[in-house]
């Protein structure tokens, strides 16, 4: 190794994004006041860095808890977009509004006391899912690139694993609700439709039926209690002397050569 | 948007020139050699970020008096409550519950609707939305010894070897045989697991497994048991009362010192509420948003250790506190995704980490310390690492490997949010390998509970990140979705018990806020100056030009 090598300093900013030198400053409205900023930030981190500390409307910053949704236009421009504010790059002469909560329709129900048929449930429960006028606003609207209005289509039609599939990537932000004319809570449906599907309609792991037996059982407690007794050493003699399943190896049929812990 | 720089498009040329003959060896399953006992030990104490002694100093007061911790923890732990006990009249209740579970993520609800289950009437109390948690972000998977090749004894040993023997034994039992528990639990709620067609689990192997036990839902499992878990939290709103955006800032206690509620703030109002209960489930998750050393963190935006500085001034122990999990493989490019999570998934379906010059440095699979300290050495020691335009350092994961050994489309398929993720920016990660560095991820260490979830407070439990101990020093994937749901469980189970014993005793012993005052005393007696003001709540990222025009 190379003695006189400087050394090498990896950056800490926490999650304070750096704009790359000589970045072109550009203006964006939030709620309508203008601020300048660097270009190629998130929607959310140039509201940061205008000086807005969030409470409402950031979660994750990661795309995927829904905390976020956001309505934009550009000036001069009739087309109303959509995005999530920690995902998409704000760009010169944007106007944002971040919709941080929508009321939606969310009626209880008892998922182990289904009253009729999956398709029956959904429409005592969800009877405006039916009234879908086909606008297809919904998909337009959602940031995650999901084809709303499809799988209210499926829904309507009873076709709840497609529904359930096609729903998935749902972060429930609810801006197809706070955009769909039938006043549809899209994204609600969709979760009960999701829940029956896991419950109902995808088969159950037997494996794992006899397992939680065993696990009821006791089965394990008292080799579980043996390795909580084990001295460090004794424990790193297991741990390195275990055998690793390949790979590839073929579902539920690969078995270690000692199967007296099973 | 423009994808890679030129520059970057010339260096991803040396990933794609090595990658069918790396393609080749992975398929006869010849991978780089994993390291032995002695050499994980060596790389870890060279590399690891843990290991550096600067930014740590001993906390001066509380039960961990004299334990080295990171300052930015530190200085948490000697802060100052936001609340003068004082003017708190503690006789006029605004909310009476059986149980107040502090925090709304997966361990949190998962506690609430068990304590629910048992009886209970519950107040969630959340600092933001209901599910606004890391349990959202964990996409990879949730571990579970179901499979006939396997069970809870490998499931330990696994645990223990990725956490190199310092976790609490009685935690691992608990986590690793309630572990199908947990599965079948989530299966009954209707989750959409990934399954066979027969109904069998898929399941993958993560860092540092021996057996094929990560069940998964997409690349969002984490948001899946989330929304599955608040959906049904919901069904049940008559018995489960949820209070957003109304942060826990203090526990209260009674009299007979038994933990009897909190002081919860209402972030939009700014008032002040007593809420008293017979027992409380502290769930408020971890540390990340608190930038240790200045990392990026993958963690979402209220990770900001609340629950810690609540209980040690009312006397709870911390374990392990100085131990941090940096997940391998945080995004550096573009810089829009800093810190974001790149699930080890990707290199469960086979992605290789590569230097600069197109070669394989490590085994991908190596726990994740171990793998942070590899992905730290290459660049840093060796001079290996790629630099993005602003400066940062990072390695490649050569994501189109996986297309290569499982088929086109797998990519699409199996990381769809990650496929959208980085095609915002024009990369296409079927395609294109990412450029990723370490990123602050979990807080290993924390209060310490018993295997009932309860603590040394009578009437206090826990659960999730906020707790020490079932992971040691290191904690593998698919471990933590699995310890929020056995010990939130738990806890909502033995709080629900425990009411069992207080609703025998009289009623009506007082509530106080003294241990409030005594540790403010003792912060004054340990040399404490200017103590900061806590929990956090919020993180703040205001730029030093706002800061400076903030003439108030």
């Amino acid at each position: 190794m190379d003695k006189h090598k400087k050394p090498i300093k990896p950056l800490a900013t926490g999650d304070k994004t750096i704009p790359p030198e000589g970045a072109k400053m550009i203006p964006i409205y939030i709620m309508g006041r203008e601020y300048i900023v660097p270009e190629t930030l998130t929607i959310m981190k140039a509201t940061e860095y205008a000086g807005y500390q969030y409470m409402r409307g950031c979660g994750c910053r990661g795309g995927i808890c829904g905390a976020c949704g956001t309505f934009y236009r550009f000036l001069g421009d009739y087309k109303l977009k959509t995005g999530l504010a920690c995902q998409t790059v704000a760009q010169p002469n944007m106007v944002i509004t971040q919709l941080p909560f929508f009321p939606s329709n969310r009626p209880d129900y008892d998922l182990e006391k289904m009253e009729g048929t999956p398709h029956e449930e959904l429409r005592r429960l969800y009877p405006e899912v039916f009234k879908c006028v086909g606008c297809g606003t919904c998909t337009r609207t959602c940031p995650m690139d999901i084809d709303v209005m499809d799988y209210i289509a499926l829904m309507k039609r009873g076709d709840l694993k497609g529904a359930a599939i096609k729903s998935f990537d749902c972060v429930m932000c609810g801006l197809c609700a706070a955009r769909c004319p039938a006043q549809i809570s899209q994204f609600t449906a969709a979760m009960f439709v999701r829940r029956i599907y896991g419950k109902y309609i995808l088969p159950t792991a037997e494996h794992l039926k006899k397992r939680v037996e065993a696990v009821k059982s006791g089965k394990y407690l008292k080799m579980l209690d043996e390795l909580t007794k084990k001295s460090a050493d004794e424990l790193k003699k297991l741990y390195t002397e275990r055998e690793r399943e390949p790979d590839m190896a073929e579902p539920g049929k690969w078995m270690p050569k000692d199967v007296s812990h099973l | 948007m423009s994808g890679y720089t030129p520059e970057l498009k010339e260096l991803i040329k040396n990933v794609a020139a090595t990658r069918p003959q790396r393609v080749e060896r992975a398929r006869k399953n010849q991978h780089f050699p994993a390291m032995t006992m002695d050499q994980r030990k060596e790389w870890l104490s060279k590399y690891h970020p843990d290991y550096k002694p600067d930014g740590r100093r001993a906390v001066k007061v509380g039960p961990n008096k004299g334990e080295t911790f990171p300052e930015e923890v530190v200085n948490l732990l000697e802060s100052k409550s936001r609340i003068n006990p004082k003017n708190i009249d503690l006789a006029k209740i605004d909310y009476e519950t059986d149980v107040l579970v502090i925090g709304a993520g997966g361990a949190g609800t998962a506690a609430a609707l068990i304590a629910q289950e048992n009886g209970c009437k519950v107040i969630v109390a959340t600092k933001l939305r209901h599910g606004d948690s890391n349990t959202v972000m964990a996409e990879g998977g949730i571990q579970g010894a179901d499979q006939e090749c396997d069970s809870p004894y490998y499931h330990y040993l696994d645990v223990v070897g990725g956490g190199h023997f310092s976790n609490q034994p009685d935690l691992v039992a608990g986590l690793t045989n309630d572990a199908p528990l947990v599965i079948h639990w989530l299966e009954s709620l209707g989750l959409m697991f990934d399954k066979y067609h027969d109904g069998r689990m898929l399941v993958r192997h993560g860092g540092g497994t021996c057996r094929k036990r990560m069940h998964s839902a997409g690349d969002m499992t984490g948001a899946e048991i989330m929304r599955v878990l608040r959906d049904e939290a919901r069904n049940r709103s008559e018995d489960i009362k949820v209070l957003e955006f109304s942060p826990a800032v203090e526990l209260i206690l009674n009299a007979d010192g038994r933990c009897s509620g909190a002081v919860l703030y209402n972030l939009e109002t700014k008032e002040y509420y007593i809420v008293k209960a017979k027992a409380v489930v502290m769930a408020t998750g971890g540390f990340g948003r608190l930038h240790i050393q200045g990392f990026p963190t993958t963690n979402h935006y209220g990770a900001t250790a609340d629950g810690i500085v609540m209980v040690y001034r009312a006397g709870v122990k911390m374990k392990d506190l100085d131990s941090t999990q940096y997940h391998p493989t945080g995004v550096v490019y573009p810089e829009q995704n800093i810190g974001l999570l790149i699930t080890e998934k990707v290199r469960g379906l086979g992605s290789q980490l590569i230097n600069i010059n197109g070669e394989e440095f490590c085994f991908p699979l190596e726990p994740r310390d171990i793998e942070s300290s590899c992905i730290i050495r290459e660049c840093l020691e060796k001079g290996k690492g790629i630099t993005t335009p602003v400066g940062r350092m990072g390695v490649w994961l050569d994501s189109p490997m996986i297309e290569a050994l499982h088929g086109e489309g797998t990519v699409r398929k199996e990381l769809p949010a990650k496929y959208i993720q980085f095609k915002r920016y024009g990369i296409d990660i079927s395609k294109e390998p990412m450029l990723v560095y370490p990123t602050l991820h979990y807080q290993n260490g924390g209060m310490m509970i018993n295997a009932n979830a309860g603590t040394t407070l009578p009437g206090l439990y826990a659960a999730g990140e906020v707790t020490g101990g079932v992971h040691g020093r290191n904690r593998l994937m698919g471990n933590s979705l699995l310890d929020i749901l056995v010990f939130g469980r738990r806890a909502g189970m033995n709080a629900a018990e425990y009411l069992k014993t207080v609703k025998s005793q009289k009623s009506g012993v007082k509530l106080t806020l003294e241990h409030v005052e005594k540790f403010e005393k003792e912060l004054k007696a340990g040399g404490v100056k200017e103590p900061v003001i806590g929990p956090m709540i919020l993180p703040e990222y205001t730029p030093d030009h706002v800061k400076a025009r903030q003439w108030g």
